[in-house]
């Protein structure tokens, strides 16, 4: 979930920097260094420790991992071949490999964009004059500190066929709609988008929020002034100045989407069939199976691309919003 | 436009239902696991009196006390860790304009956008031939590290607001580097320290794949991990499942409702860097 803030954030905390440096008066930069006393100084070692855990944990497994990507390696032997690009081949031929593609892009697709218009929605209401928005506030994002897990089967508890969510709709009067949510290959994954849905809505309201308290009143008051209905207001002004909220969020919501894997496994276990697996549950399974051990990291090295091709988009757009 | 009105009032009114039903899964998880085994009613329906037997049961076979305290040391020592590793790395970071440190930056900021699946297979051979297969240290380890970028990110671009003058000050003092920023600069930090401990500590405490992975096979849990054999175990058996769910899930929870104001700003604090 961290990913996110990330990219993006640094554009935002560069942007709130700016108005800071500027009431310090403009020469703060340069007076800093030309001032600094010599003995000042960030010993460089102290990088070092941190710089060899993530080169031990995240660098070379991550390059190792590209590298066999493009072997037969099987998780195991001393000994492997380059193969050139035939796990990648196998990827995007292989029935399993592609409906978790599928699969992945689709679940991180609808819950980005359902997520965060429900926390957009929540925001704005709750950046109000309501009496209960701090209670309200703290119950919408209750969900958020829960163990995925423990989500995913209350919910799949919820949506089996005899369970709370059929059983309102019989009492509403609509029998026809009541199905096995999980069991049934057409629903499943959304159901699963549900879950999911359910729990991180409230972190998107909240990051929203905090961007939407950053607006000062008085834009607001001079849109007001200058004739600019709610909806011109939010689509005009408020919008553009939610910018950095609306890029941490997309790119929070589309990775962990993107990476998606207990709730998954707690609501279906990739079933009914190959229904609803993910890059994530298929690279688990295989990691257990040797055979299928290249593909699975073949899929590893998509799924980066699609994160990094994501990524830099989203980071133009904010550049070109931002000018 | 900052009146409170009778339509503010319906608003508000509708806001307060839609709450409510935000509130049912979570009502219903601790409904049932207070039904006795065998409730034939429904999930948001009360069965009088509730019953601890679930909970008793829950509690003695899925050996949930031992992965709830394997839980809280890996997520101390994993916190802990972080903290001070990307505490340390930040100040050159943010401190030194030449070429070498912003390289490391963004080296460091690169993390963030690779998923750990990539790295996970050759990851788990290393570990293997380190034999910390079943080993809370592998999931520390793995924590730390991959939660450094993000928190090098938010104390670097904090340290860079952060004026010189502490600085200079203890220097004249007489204090050298190192306990200048232990004693002046460190404590300085403390609202990143807190954005970066709540998040990591929820985010260690809810981690599933890796514990799944790693602690496989071995006698080692942690909660997520127990409760998902635990759910593979006693499969329908809701009324036990959901008592093993609410062990775990009631201490994350309380500690939410007790410190929400806190833990909130920790999740908004990435926002403002």
């Amino acid at each position: 979930m961290q990913l996110g803030g990330s990219v993006l954030g640094l554009d935002e905390a560069q942007r709130v920097a700016v108005p800071g440096e500027a009431d310090r008066g403009p020469t703060r930069g340069s007076v800093r260094r030309a001032r600094r006393p010599a003995g000042l100084r960030a010993p460089w070692w102290f990088v070092v420790p941190a710089a060899a855990m993530y080169l031990f944990v995240v660098v070379v497994p991550s390059l190792r991992g590209a590298v066999y990507s493009f072997t037969d390696w099987n998780g195991m032997s001393a000994e492997w071949d380059f193969v050139g690009i035939a796990n990648f081949v196998e990827v995007v031929t292989d029935r399993r490999a592609l409906a978790a593609l599928r699969n992945t892009v689709v679940l991180a697709a609808v819950v980005t964009i359902v997520q965060n218009v429900i926390g957009l929605l929540l925001a704005l209401a709750l950046n109000s004059v309501f009496r209960s928005r701090f209670v309200l506030r703290v119950v919408f994002f209750a969900p958020v500190v829960l163990t995925p897990l423990v989500s995913g089967y209350i919910w799949s508890y919820l949506l089996a066929p005899r369970g709370a969510v059929n059983q309102a709709l019989i009492s509403l009067g609509l029998e026809g709609w009541t199905r096995d949510w999980l069991g049934d290959p057409a629903t499943a994954l959304y159901a699963i988008c549900l879950s999911i849905i359910w729990q991180f809505s409230g972190y998107s309201m909240v990051i929203f929020l905090a961007g939407l308290q950053a607006i000062p009143e008085d834009v607001l008051e001079a849109a007001t002034i200058d004739g600019a209905g709610a909806w011109r207001r939010f689509w005009n002004v408020v919008l553009p100045l939610l910018n950095g909220a609306v890029v941490i969020n997309l790119m929070l919501s589309l990775i962990g989407g993107l990476k998606q894997f207990d709730q998954v496994m707690a609501m279906t276990g990739g079933g009914p069939g190959i229904a609803t697996e993910t890059i994530s549950t298929t690279i688990y399974k295989n990691a257990f199976s040797s055979g299928e051990y290249p593909v699975s990291i073949a899929l590893a090295v998509v799924m980066t691309m699609v994160i990094a091709i994501l990524a830099t988009i989203q980071y133009r757009l904010t550049l070109r919003k931002a000018d | 436009m900052h009146r409170y009105t009778w339509k503010s009032a319906v608003q508000e009114l509708g806001l307060i239902v839609l709450a409510v039903a935000f509130l049912v899964p979570l009502y219903a998880l601790v409904n049932v696991a207070f039904k006795p085994r065998g409730s034939q009613t429904s999930a948001l329906e009360l069965d009088l009196p509730p019953t601890l037997e679930n909970l008793v049961a829950a509690w003695q076979q899925g050996a949930l006390g031992a992965a709830i305290a394997n839980s809280f040391i890996v997520a101390v020592l994993s916190v802990l860790g972080v903290v001070v590793l990307a505490a340390f790395a930040s100040y050159p970071l943010a401190r030194t304009a030449r070429g070498w440190s912003r390289l490391t930056f963004y080296g460091f900021l690169a993390g963030l956008l690779i998923p750990s699946q990539l790295g996970l297979l050759p990851l788990y051979t290393t570990m293997r031939d380190l034999e910390l297969l079943g080993s809370l240290w592998s999931l520390i380890l793995i924590n730390i590290g991959s939660q450094l970028p993000f928190s090098i990110f938010l104390y670097t671009t904090f340290l860079r607001e952060l004026p010189l003058d502490y600085e200079e000050a203890a220097l004249v003092d007489g204090c050298g580097p190192g306990r200048t920023f232990v004693s002046v600069v460190f404590p300085l930090l403390r609202a990143v320290t807190g954005t970066i401990v709540v998040l990591n500590s929820v985010g260690v405490w809810n981690e599933f794949f890796t514990p799944l992975l790693y602690l496989s096979g071995s006698g080692n849990t942690t909660a997520p991990v127990a409760i998902y054999n635990f759910v593979g175990q006693y499969v329908s058996q809701w009324p036990l499942v959901f008592a093993a769910l609410v062990i775990t899930a009631i201490p994350i929870l309380a500690l939410y409702f007790a410190l929400q104001k806190h833990i909130i700003k920790g999740f908004a604090g990435g926002l403002k860097g």
